[in-house]
């Protein structure tokens, strides 16, 4: 799903910054002291103790879709069919998140 | 990230009839204007960029609009214009029409929509018109797919509008009737006359009458109208 490959300098550290870039961006727009919130690769995204709601994650991601364009010339849809149909969300935590990320990447280096 | 100085439409359908208009309606207005369809353009025009694509692909609809992030830094309007009709009773409607007219109406809508109310949200700003048709409230014969595929993309824009709203961006529709386009081309005279018939205003549409409507929808001033449908000639 992308017309760029040029994502060779994605590892991942940058991917993790990147989703925490994109997360802490949604939970500045509900609440300004968001600012300061730690958000580690095991922060929750979505379900029990998630630190974001429907829209906040909606933010989340979009943020981080655009941040991969920006930044990496990394054009992806992370809601893509397989990450929305899958028995362990790729949604569900920074890690897995970053992980499904990179699994995109990956893909599209060798498409 | 650069971002043009001036606002920036997107027509889809842009190659020929009403897409060409409007495109060449929304230039006139002062705005950077990128359009697009499958083939190429037999036109062009200062501050006019054709990109050749079909609305349903969505590696496609990505790149296009990535590219157009990138070079414009904006995107202020969408017009969802790319539309395909077949007139045909149900019963001799192929599968392959039906898969063809909801792929291009609603599927390429919907995907339009979505990317570019990503980019939209960036500025926290933006005006999506859908095409729609008469076709949905008067319930013609002879258009069920078609009918429904536009009915598909009022409900879609319904409920879209309502999700988009804490972005900035509105999302209408603008109902024509038939007007002087290859797409009635087809359609017997007396078909079209009946048509006519039982509009309140009865006469044919022109590109002016939806541009008008497109230009009430895109106003900056219309923050407070979205998930609407105005259609033409008085039907309701």
């Amino acid at each position: 799903m992308t017309d760029q490959v040029d994502n060779n300098s994605l590892d991942r550290a940058a991917v993790i910054e990147i989703v925490v870039a994109g997360v802490r961006e949604a939970l500045v727009l509900a609440s300004p002291e968001a600012e300061t919130t730690e958000l580690t690769e095991e922060t929750r995204l979505i379900g029990a103790g998630a630190v974001l709601d429907s829209l906040g994650l909606v933010t989340a991601v979009l943020e981080i879709e655009q941040r991969l364009a920006d930044e990496h010339d990394l054009v992806v849809v992370l809601a893509d069919e397989r990450a929305m149909s899958q028995k362990h969300s790729p949604f569900r935590s920074v890690g897995a998140l970053t992980d499904y990320v990179l699994r995109l990447a990956a893909e599209n280096t060798h498409a | 990230m650069p971002e043009a100085a001036v606002p920036v439409a997107l027509v889809t359908g842009a190659r020929k009839g009403i897409g060409r208009y409007l495109a060449e309606h929304l230039l006139a207005r002062g705005y950077q204007v990128e359009g697009c369809s499958r083939g190429p353009a037999d036109w062009e025009a200062e501050g006019y960029r054709h990109h050749e694509l079909d609305v349903a692909d969505e590696g496609a609809v990505k790149a296009l609009f990535a590219e157009i992030q990138k070079r414009q830094g904006r995107l202020d309007v969408l017009v969802n214009n790319a539309g395909v009709a077949s007139m045909n009773h149900v019963l001799l409607t192929p599968d392959a029409t039906a898969a063809r007219l909801l792929g291009t109406n609603f599927h390429g809508t919907f995907l339009m929509c979505r990317e570019a109310a990503k980019v939209m949200r960036r500025r926290k700003y933006g005006r999506i018109v859908n095409v729609s048709t008469i076709a949905v409230p008067m319930q013609l014969e002879g258009e069920s797919l078609y009918a429904a595929s536009k009915g598909a993309v009022e409900t879609f824009t319904r409920v879209f509008a309502r999700e988009v709203a804490d972005f900035g961006i509105t999302c209408n529709i603008v109902g024509p009737t038939p007007i002087e386009t290859d797409l009635i081309r087809n359609v017997p005279k007396d078909k079209i006359d009946g048509i006519l018939q039982r509009l309140a205003i009865k006469r044919l549409g022109r590109f002016e009458d939806v541009a008008n409507v497109i230009d009430f929808f895109v106003r900056p001033e219309s923050d407070y109208v979205t998930g609407q449908v105005i259609y033409l000639g008085g039907v309701s």
